[in-house]
C-alpha cells in the first residue's frame, strides 16, 4: 500500500523515467544539430586555412573599414533608439490616455516587416523614385551611402529598447515618481534620480539586444548599402561579398568575429537577465 | 488644449508629457510611419489592372508557395520541437542545463548572413551535414529543404520563449487535482496541461511564421535562388528595385506588408483572448 502510494506521487509530479530521457534526448539532439554544430562549424571553418590566414582576413583594409562603418552606424543607432525608448516608454507608462494600444501596437511593426521592406522604404523615400533627385541637387546622398545604412538600421532596432522598458515601467508604477514631486524635485531631476536606477539594467539588456541586431542586420542595410567595398559595406555585407567571390575561409574568418560577439552578447545577456530581475523584485 | 468634456488623457502631477509624446510620435513618424507610406503610395501609382499583373506573374505565384510552404513547415518544427526543448528546460534537470538555455536565443544574436553561410556550408552536398543527407538522397541545400532547415534555426526562439514562462508558471495542484481524480500521466498533460499552454504556443508559432515570411538573409545562401524553384518573395522585392522597376517592387512589398499586418492582427487577436480568458 505504501509503495504504490509513492509511485503515484511520482507519477503525479512527472513522467516516466524512458519518456523524461527521450524529450531530452529530442531536445537535445534538435539543438545540437540545428545550434551547436553550426556554431562550432563557423570557427572550424575560420581556422580550416591557418592562423596567419585568418589574421590577414580581419585586419585586411576592406575589413577594417566594414567594422569602422558597422561601429558607426552602432554609434548612432544606439543613443538614437535609446532616447526614443526612454521617451516612449515614460509617455506610455506613466500617463493614461486614448489610443495607448494602438501606439504600443505600431512600436512592434518593425519586428513584423521584412528587413527587406525596411530597406526598401528609404529607397522609395530617399532614391529615385522620390527625393533622390532633388537630393542630388542639394549634393546629398543618402541611399546608397552611410545615412541610409544608419537609418535602415534605426529602423530595424527601434522597438528593442522601448519593448523592454515598457512592461518594467509599467509594474514600477509611478508612485515613487510622484512622492519625488511632490516633494519638490523637478521633473528632470525625479527622471535621473528615481527612475533611471529603477530601470539601469532594463536600459543595459534593451542596449545589448539593439546593438546585437545593428551589428548583425543584413537584409535591409544590403537594399540600401549600394555594396560599394570599402565605403558603404558593413561587416555582414563584406562577409557576403567574400562568400560569394568564393573566399570561404576569409568569410568565415570575418563572421566568426560576429559569431565571438553574439555568443558574448548570449554571456552578458543572461548576466544582465538575472540583475534585470533584481529591478523588478525591488519595487 | 483640449475641448472641455473631451480629455484625451487623464491628469497626472508627472511632467513631460507633451515632450516624451511628441518626441515619440515625432521619431514614429519620421522613422516608421512616412517611409512605409512610400510603399502605398508607389503602389496606388499602378492601375488595378497592373497590379494584377505583377502580382500574378507565374515567377511570384511560385515563389508565394515556396515562402508561404517553407515558412509553415519551419514554423511548424519550431512548435514541436519548441515545445518539447520548452518542456524539458521547465521541468526536469540534467547537466548543463542553463548553457542551454542561454544557447536558445542564438539565432537572436547571431547575424542572419552568418547563419546562412554556415548553413549552407553545413548542408551543401559536400558538406558534414549534407553529405549524410546524400546518403539517403536527399538534397538540402539550393533546394526547398535547406530553405526550411534555415527558417527553423531563424525562428527557433520563438515557441520556446514564449511557452516557457507559461509552463513554468502553471500551478502544480492542477496537475496533481488531476491525478488524483483518476487522470494518467498523459490525460493530465493533454486535458489539463496542454490547453494552459495553447495561446502561448500559437503566439510563438504565429511569430516564428511571421519572421520566416520576412526572412532574406539566411534564406539567399542557402536557397540558391533558381527562378521559378527556390526564389523566396523578398528576393524577388530585391531584384525588382536592382532592376529599377519601382512599381513591381513597391506592389509585391505591399502584398507582403498587408500579410505581416494580419499575421500581426492575429498575435494580438490570440493575446487578449488569452487574457479575457485567464484574467
Amino acid at each position: 500500500m505504501g509503495k504504490k502510494e509513492i509511485s503515484i506521487q511520482e507519477n503525479l509530479s512527472t513522467e516516466r523515467p524512458l519518456v523524461r530521457w527521450l524529450l531530452i534526448g529530442a531536445a537535445l539532439l534538435f539543438l545540437l544539430v540545428m545550434l551547436v554544430i553550426p556554431l562550432a562549424a563557423v570557427f572550424i571553418k575560420a581556422f580550416e586555412d591557418g592562423v596567419s590566414l585568418y589574421l590577414a582576413a580581419v585586419t585586411e583594409p576592406a575589413a577594417r573599414a566594414a567594422i569602422n562603418l558597422t561601429l558607426l552606424t552602432l554609434l548612432i543607432a544606439l543613443p538614437c533608439n535609446t532616447i526614443f525608448g526612454l521617451a516612449a516608454a515614460w509617455a506610455i507608462t506613466k500617463y493614461e490616455f486614448k489610443g495607448k494600444n494602438i501606439l504600443i501596437t505600431l512600436l512592434d511593426l518593425p519586428f513584423a516587416i521584412s528587413p527587406v521592406i525596411a530597406g526598401v522604404v528609404f529607397v522609395f523615400l530617399f532614391g529615385r523614385p522620390g527625393l533622390g533627385p532633388w537630393l542630388d541637387d542639394m549634393g546629398f546622398k543618402i541611399v546608397y551611402a552611410i545615412p541610409g545604412i544608419v537609418l535602415a538600421t534605426i529602423f530595424v532596432t527601434f522597438p528593442f529598447m522601448a519593448r523592454e522598458l515598457i512592461p518594467l515601467m509599467q509594474a514600477q508604477g509611478t508612485v515613487e515618481e510622484e512622492a519625488a514631486l511632490i516633494l519638490g524635485a523637478s521633473g528632470f531631476k525625479t527622471f535621473w534620480y528615481i527612475t533611471l536606477p529603477n530601470i539601469k539594467w532594463g536600459v543595459l539588456y534593451g542596449a545589448i539586444l539593439t546593438s546585437a541586431r545593428a551589428i548583425g542586420e543584413f537584409g535591409a542595410v544590403s537594399v540600401v548599402s549600394g555594396h560599394v567595398r570599402g565605403l558603404t559595406n558593413t561587416v555582414p555585407l563584406h562577409v557576403e561579398i567574400l562568400y560569394n567571390e568564393y573566399h570561404f575561409s576569409a568569410a568565415f574568418a570575418v563572421a566568426s568575429l560576429l559569431t565571438l560577439l553574439a555568443v558574448i552578447t548570449l554571456l552578458v545577456k543572461s548576466f544582465v537577465e538575472g540583475k534585470r530581475q533584481n529591478d523588478k523584485i525591488q519595487i | 488644449m483640449f475641448l472641455p468634456g473631451f480629455t484625451f488623457k487623464k491628469n497626472s502631477i508627472i511632467p513631460g508629457f507633451g515632450l516624451t509624446m511628441g518626441f515619440t510620435m515625432f521619431y514614429l513618424s519620421f522613422l516608421v510611419l512616412i517611409p512605409l507610406s512610400t510603399i502605398f503610395i508607389n503602389t496606388a501609382g499602378l492601375s488595378l489592372h497592373e497590379l494584377w499583373g505583377i502580382l500574378t506573374a507565374p515567377r511570384l505565384i511560385a515563389s508565394y508557395k515556396l515562402t508561404f510552404g517553407t515558412s509553415l513547415a519551419a514554423a511548424a518544427v519550431n512548435a514541436v520541437f519548441g515545445f518539447i526543448i520548452a518542456w524539458v528546460l521547465v521541468r526536469y534537470s540534467f547537466p548543463g542545463k542553463r548553457i542551454i538555455d542561454g544557447l536558445v536565443d542564438l539565432p537572436f544574436a547571431l547575424p542572419t548572413a552568418v547563419a546562412g553561410i554556415t548553413l549552407t556550408t553545413l548542408y551543401a552536398p559536400n558538406g558534414l551535414l549534407g553529405k549524410f543527407l546524400a546518403l539517403f538522397g536527399i538534397k538540402a541545400a539550393y533546394a526547398p529543404l535547406g530553405i526550411v532547415i534555415a527558417l527553423t534555426f531563424i525562428g527557433l526562439p520563438f515557441v520556446v520563449r514564449m511557452v516557457q514562462p507559461v509552463l513554468a508558471s502553471l500551478d502544480k495542484e492542477i496537475e496533481e487535482a488531476a491525478a488524483s481524480l483518476g487522470a494518467n500521466r498523459w490525460q493530465t498533460f493533454s486535458k489539463v496541461i496542454f490547453p494552459e499552454v495553447v495561446p502561448a504556443l500559437l503566439t510563438g508559432f504565429s511569430l516564428a511564421f511571421a519572421r520566416a515570411l520576412g526572412e532574406y538573409g539566411s534564406v539567399v545562401f542557402i536557397s540558391g535562388n533558381m527562378p521559378m524553384r527556390t526564389e523566396i518573395t523578398p528576393l524577388l522585392i530585391m531584384s525588382k528595385l536592382e532592376q529599377y522597376d519601382y512599381g513591381g517592387a513597391s506592389a509585391v512589398a505591399c502584398a507582403l506588408l498587408i500579410v505581416s499586418f494580419l499575421l500581426l492582427l492575429v498575435v494580438n487577436v490570440i493575446q487578449w483572448w488569452h487574457q479575457r480568458r485567464y484574467a
